[in-house]
């Protein structure tokens, strides 16, 4: 690691661009003085925001060209409104006519706006696609999670359909958040303001010893970079034989875990020594207490 | 929405090296402010979109009094503002001053 400590969690968007790139290398795609914003905001009263939460563009990292997007936090929730979709799906499609040597994706999001929830979803089915494209070309996309919305919705499925995740133990990754399992399901089902319950379920080191994250990395951006460089120019196969694999081992999971009622009882099962301080390991100890289920789980 | 559009300025001694960027996030009680180098005579023109009706006046004294201190000219400065206050939108607008100035 290099420089001094700052925090993923708290920087804006284009502030983890700036420090995850080689200094001062970034290029923006359609920056906030070309105006792309939502043209269904305004129709409802809503503040708009002149890169619709989005920022674009391409630099270096560690000397290899990259493209990257980073979702804005603090603009509706991180949320995907058709510009927001449009210029994430841009940016992957031209990556496989430039042919960069990854593709980074810094996801932090709630999901679909609900503002302009079908043309945030068409949006998500573009993404999806064009990630498969990216994927084909042997370009690997490269997901980071480690924001204050997690990685939710329609977001949190294009993000298991790329082919590297890298999570802080902050960062939350699932499809139904969980204000939405629980209106759903009941309190008695999933109570939304447990925050340990949350994270046991959601959080960065559960995604790590399921193997879900590739990499977990505390929260610092300098990690975050550390981590992205390591996986440079690995891209994995997508073939149906890799998507039948993936299949099986779900399948496999839903059979092994199905009578579990909390995290930490799947913990056990994969052989965690002491499961209930995972919450509380710090990431190298996290680290030592789970390689060996990495090893023997996920190699 | 509210949208105000106005010109302020010009003012002694214009600073006109300040350059063109983006600071803020249009999050709740904050907003993004984009400075614009244009020719303008040595004025300077706020584009505010604003969530919050009714301020008309507060934006004009604001805006007007952070041109006066910093001598601003030959800017379009656009802002959406999602309910911020006055003191935030003032420290918004002191932050791009100094994070532009000398970008021309």
């Amino acid at each position: 690691m290099s420089g001094a400590h700052k925090s993923f969690l708290e920087r804006t968007a284009r502030q983890r661009i700036a420090d995850l790139l080689d200094a001062d290398s970034f290029m923006e795609f359609l920056p906030p003085s070309e105006r792309h914003f939502s043209p269904h905001l305004p129709v409802l009263g809503q503040p708009v925001a002149f890169d619709d939460g989005i920022v674009i563009g391409d630099g270096f990292l560690a000397g290899a060209k990259v493209l990257i997007a980073a979702q804005e936090p603090a603009f509706m929730g991180g949320s995907v409104g058709e510009i927001h979709g449009a210029k994430l799906t841009g940016l992957l499609e031209r990556a496989v006519q430039q042919r960069p040597a990854a593709v980074l994706l810094l996801l932090d999001t709630g999901g679909v706006r609900l503002h302009e929830a079908n043309a945030g979803l068409i949006a998500i089915s573009e993404i999806q696609r064009a990630v498969f494209d990216v994927r084909q070309a042997g370009i690997p996309v490269i997901v980071l999670i480690g924001g204050s919305n997690g990685c939710y919705g329609g977001i949190g499925i294009v993000a298991k359909c790329c082919d590297h995740m890298i999570i802080s133990e902050e960062g939350r990754l699932s499809v139904s958040g969980p204000e939405v399992i629980e209106a759903a399901k009941g309190v008695e089902e999933f109570d939304a303001r447990d925050r340990a319950l949350v994270w046991r379920t959601m959080g960065g080191k559960h995604r790590y010893l399921m193997g879900d994250a590739d990499l977990i990395v505390p929260d610092d951006v300098n990690a975050f970079r550390d981590a992205a460089i390591s996986l440079l120019g690995a891209s994995r196969p997508l073939t149906l034989e890799s998507v039948m694999q993936e299949h099986a081992a779900l399948q496999d999971r839903m059979q092994r875990f199905s009578d579990c009622a909390d995290a930490t009882q799947i913990w056990q099962a994969l052989g965690v020594a002491d499961a209930k301080n995972v919450p509380l390991a710090e990431i190298p100890e996290f680290l030592e207490m789970s390689a060996h289920v990495r090893r023997e789980e996920h190699a | 929405m509210q949208t105000l559009e106005f010109e302020v300025g010009p003012c002694a001694n214009p600073d006109r090296s300040i350059g063109s960027g983006l600071v803020g996030v249009v999050g709740s009680g904050n907003l993004e402010v984009l400075f614009e180098p244009a020719d303008l005579n040595d004025k300077v023109k706020f584009v505010i979109a604003t969530s919050v009706h009714g301020f008309d006046e507060t934006w004009h004294a604001v805006t007007r009094s952070c041109a006066e201190r910093y001598r601003l000219a030959n800017l379009v400065i656009t802002i959406n503002d999602a309910g911020a206050t006055p003191a935030v939108v003032s420290l918004r607008l002191m932050q791009a001053v100094e994070e532009f100035r000398g970008g021309l």
